[in-house]
């Protein structure tokens, strides 16, 4: 018999399975339908103007990301490498083109639509730009809109760059897309929409903050990253989206209330040994052995920044209906990896101190020089800033040839062992 | 009186310590002759090097350190899966080869030089360290109108250390030597065209990157003389291909490794090494009252083909087998910094691109330090008799 908890559990959950799958079902039926597709990139998505003008998304990264869950990302990733595609470049492209080159078969086993349209919104990774390039080649001639976000190089958005970007968005890339769309932008459904989205991200802050409380309900990494997947992804700015994380936060603070742990895929953690703040994505060909090494040690993770790609919204943006273009820019250009190092330091010592971190773990990426260029420097000033004890593992997204299950496994045992003789420090001089 | 072959191997000669000197000691000697001057460093690729000139500052190139230097600190930087030249620049920001740079310009050309940039900040080198977030957008009423905010930051970071207001004036004056300057260059590719064993392409190398950290009235000085010298006839032509190499625009390709693609057969008529130099095709216009804005269209109008440009609208694969055909080489050596994925993920869409075209390729991958030459110099050698023997 399952107890409440789990039930309230699922509910969420089913209700994103179902935003999934009815998402899906749109796409195979996109052309019969004459739905129009396009093809865009998780940081800085423009979902609303998409949805407000009754087409549908596609996320290349998603795809990819799904096709590493499934076992699928080794050979894609071959078969782009066979056709010139260099072994050092971003996996996630590679994954990409080798699913196209295998037909397109997306994460139901269903072919995908071929693009009407590619929205290049350019945030925070140089490689977006590179990708789309690769992605109009194989679909020549499908129109293609690009988005170029100014990088926060100086620690602030400024006028200039929103004027930019406003610019690009109202003179370039709405009028391509309406085009496509066959239909003039609705900005009343737009603020519409937007005005959803601030209420999800309001709903998304106070699931990411309960993690401040000891012990967490919530493991913000590994299950957050399916906790953001409505508000990153296809979803943001409408009704079932807001539904969600208004059961999402029902259930989290439900946990709270009743002082129960994180969930994870064997059930519910017992003690809370460890409280960490972890840098750069997860690994997707083996996500749940990398999640089980932690979960088995007590290890939660209370703050990280993958989390913040498609938006940092706890340190307070949020949409706003009233200045929708304006608002859009801010929002591409305050994703994660379009801050500045300085920013993203700040961020993670924030989060360190915020969230009572026992530690810092940089998993980095060796496909991601957006995430991974700096680490290491990343790393040594929070050492220096916090004082913890600072943990770095290495890994790929989507390339089984780079995930060593031993060798991540015992560094981070190692790790481990490092809290646990800090903590036992730490309480002694507490008692001296 | 020196003889022409004397006078050109002495300014090759003075054009090889230039062009490695890492401590950058004429740049830094510059600095000291006058007060109100300063040094701006930049990185790969391109910066309009006319607005720094202009406000009495010298730009300094920093191309890496090559094979020139052993990485120490620069490891523990960088994992092992990123690419060689940001580690050897914070080295030597770390070793104090750059003290008495001012300030620092990162162009927008991938995420490891983006990161860099803030490296640059926390480490607190330079007065000023600018990301130069060129705009991938080329119309001139949004992406021109944000590139001149750009310059007009760049140019106020500069007044602010010594004080000297651009005029329209010394600006076009700027604007007028560089003209010059890359002119000079686009000669020397040309004779080289005609008569590429007059001057070998390590030679070219050499001539081009000293003018990167040296005044631009100075490397003028000696394109011209170069040009003079080489415009003689002298030596032999080789039984040799001639082949176009793409994809060394960041990090450089040591030049023992230039050295070994001539020595195994191919003529480099064309290449991406020096590529900033080269970035604006044609002059800008120097007689306007509006010389940033004519920078900026430079910018948007006549940039060259690079991995660090949305190309939609201009595709790379078509310019550079217009490229081939324009030389008159006979394939192409694709020749790319590992892990480095501007470069490298444009790739197979080159490579198809001269499938169609019918041009003959080959490539492979190097580091800035790379030592080993004896597969790459194989490689170019079968390509070359390759070429030889079917074309
Ligand atoms: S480099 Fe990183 S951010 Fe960019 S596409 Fe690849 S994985 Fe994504
Ligand atoms: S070599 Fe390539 S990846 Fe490395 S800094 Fe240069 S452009 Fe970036």
């Amino acid at each position: 018999m399952s107890n409440p908890q789990e039930a309230i559990k699922e509910k969420s959950m089913i209700i994103q399975k179902e935003m999934l799958g009815n998402l899906f079902t749109e796409l195979s039926t996109a052309k019969e339908n004459g739905k129009k597709v396009v093809y865009t990139f998780v940081p800085g998505n423009l979902t609303e103007l998409i949805l407000a003008l009754d087409m549908l998304p596609v996320y290349p990264e998603i795809n990819a990301l799904q096709s590493g869950m499934r076992k699928k990302s080794g050979s894609y990733i071959k078969d782009a490498e066979k056709i010139g595609f260099s072994e050092d470049v971003c996996t996630y492209v590679k994954c990409d083109i080798g699913m196209m080159l295998n037909g397109n078969i997306g994460p139901t086993g269903e072919k995908l639509p071929d693009p009407d349209m590619l929205l290049l919104s350019y945030t925070g990774c140089f490689t977006f730009l590179k990708w789309f390039e690769n992605l109009e080649r194989l679909f020549p001639g499908v129109e293609i809109a690009m988005l170029h976000t100014p990088y926060q190089e100086d620690g602030r958005i400024t006028d200039d760059q929103v004027n930019y970007m406003v610019k690009q968005l109202k003179e370039e890339v709405i009028p391509k897309m309406e085009k496509v769309a066959g239909k003039k932008m609705d900005y009343n459904r737009l603020s519409k929409m937007l005005a959803n989205s601030a209420k999800s991200e309001d709903l998304w802050v106070k699931v990411l903050e309960s993690a401040k409380n000891v012990p967490s309900p919530i493991d913000s990494y590994f299950a957050g990253v399916y906790y953001m997947g409505p508000l990153n992804t296809a979803f943001r700015g409408t009704d079932m989206a807001l539904q969600y994380y208004q059961e999402l936060f029902n259930e989290v603070d439900d946990r709270l209330k009743k002082g129960l742990l994180p969930i994870n895929p064997e059930g519910e953690m017992k003690k809370e040994r460890y409280r960490l703040v972890v840098e750069g994505p997860p690994n997707w060909t083996n996500f749940r052995e990398f999640w089980k090494i932690f979960y088995d040690m007590g290890a939660v993770i209370v703050a990280s920044t993958y989390t913040k790609v498609g938006g940092v919204y706890d340190r307070g943006f949020r949409h706003e209906p009233e200045k929708p273009l304006e608002s859009l820019s801010k929002y591409c250009m305050g994703c994660y990896t379009n801050l500045n190092l300085e920013q993203r330091v700040d961020l993670i010592e924030h989060y360190i101190k915020e969230y009572k971190a026992d530690g810092f773990l940089i998993n980095s990426i060796k496909s991601c020089n957006s995430f991974s260029a700096g680490q290491l420097l990343m790393m040594r000033e929070i050492e220096q800033r916090c004082g913890v004890p600072v943990g770095f593992i290495e890994s790929d997204l989507v390339d089984p040839r780079y995930f060593s299950y031993a060798n991540i496994k015992n560094r981070l045992e190692s790790y481990f062992q490092m809290l646990e003789q800090r903590k036992i420090i730490m309480s002694q001089e507490a008692t001296v | 009186m020196n003889s022409p072959e004397q006078q050109l191997e002495k300014l090759l000669d003075e054009c090889k310590t230039l062009a490695f000197d890492l401590n950058f000691t004429y740049a830094k000697d510059w600095k000291k002759q006058s007060k109100n001057r300063l040094l701006v460093g930049y990185l790969p690729i391109y910066v309009p090097r006319e607005i720094i000139h202009a406000a009495n500052a010298l730009p300094v190139g920093i191309m890496g350190v090559g094979d020139r230097k052993q990485i120490i600190k620069g490891d523990a930087y960088y994992q092992s899966y990123i690419c060689h030249l940001p580690r050897g620049i914070i080295e030597m920001a770390l070793d104090h080869n750059l003290e008495n740079f001012d300030g620092f310009l990162f162009p927008a050309i991938c995420d490891c030089v983006r990161n860099l940039s803030g490296m640059f900040k926390i480490v607190k080198k330079g007065k000023f360290t600018r990301y130069f977030d060129y705009p991938q957008n080329f119309d001139a009423l949004i992406g021109g109108v944000f590139y001149r905010e750009l310059l007009e930051t760049v140019i106020h970071d500069m007044y602010l250390l010594n004080g000297v207001k651009i005029t329209i004036e010394n600006l076009n004056h700027s604007i007028k030597l560089y003209n010059i300057n890359r002119r000079l260059i686009e000669k020397i590719y040309d004779i080289r065209q005609e008569f590429p064993w007059r001057l070998s392409a390590v030679d070219v190398y050499h001539i081009i990157r000293a003018g990167l950290v040296i005044t631009v009235e100075k490397h003028n000085e000696i394109l011209e003389e170069v040009v003079s010298l080489i415009e003689k006839d002298s030596g032999e032509p080789l039984d040799n291909i001639r082949v176009v190499v793409s994809g060394s625009f960041c990090e450089q390709p040591p030049v023992g490794l230039i050295k070994s693609i001539e020595m195994a057969g191919c003529y480099i008529v064309d290449d991406d090494f020096m590529l900033g130099s080269r970035w604006i095709q044609g002059d800008i216009n120097a007689a306007t009252n509006n010389p940033v804005n004519e920078i900026v269209k430079s910018f948007l109008e006549q940039s060259a083909p690079s991995s660090a440009i949305y190309d939609v609208a201009n595709p790379k694969g078509k310019r550079l087998v217009d490229l081939v055909k324009k030389r008159k080489a006979d394939g192409v050596i694709f020749c790319a910094a590992s892990f480095c994925d501007p470069a490298l993920l444009d790739r197979p869409d080159l490579q198809k691109s001269c499938d169609e075209a019918g041009v003959n390729h080959i490539n492979f991958q190097f580091h800035e330090n790379t030592g080993q030459f004896k597969v790459i110099k194989e490689q170019a050698g079968t390509f070359s008799d390759s070429i030889k023997l079917w074309v």
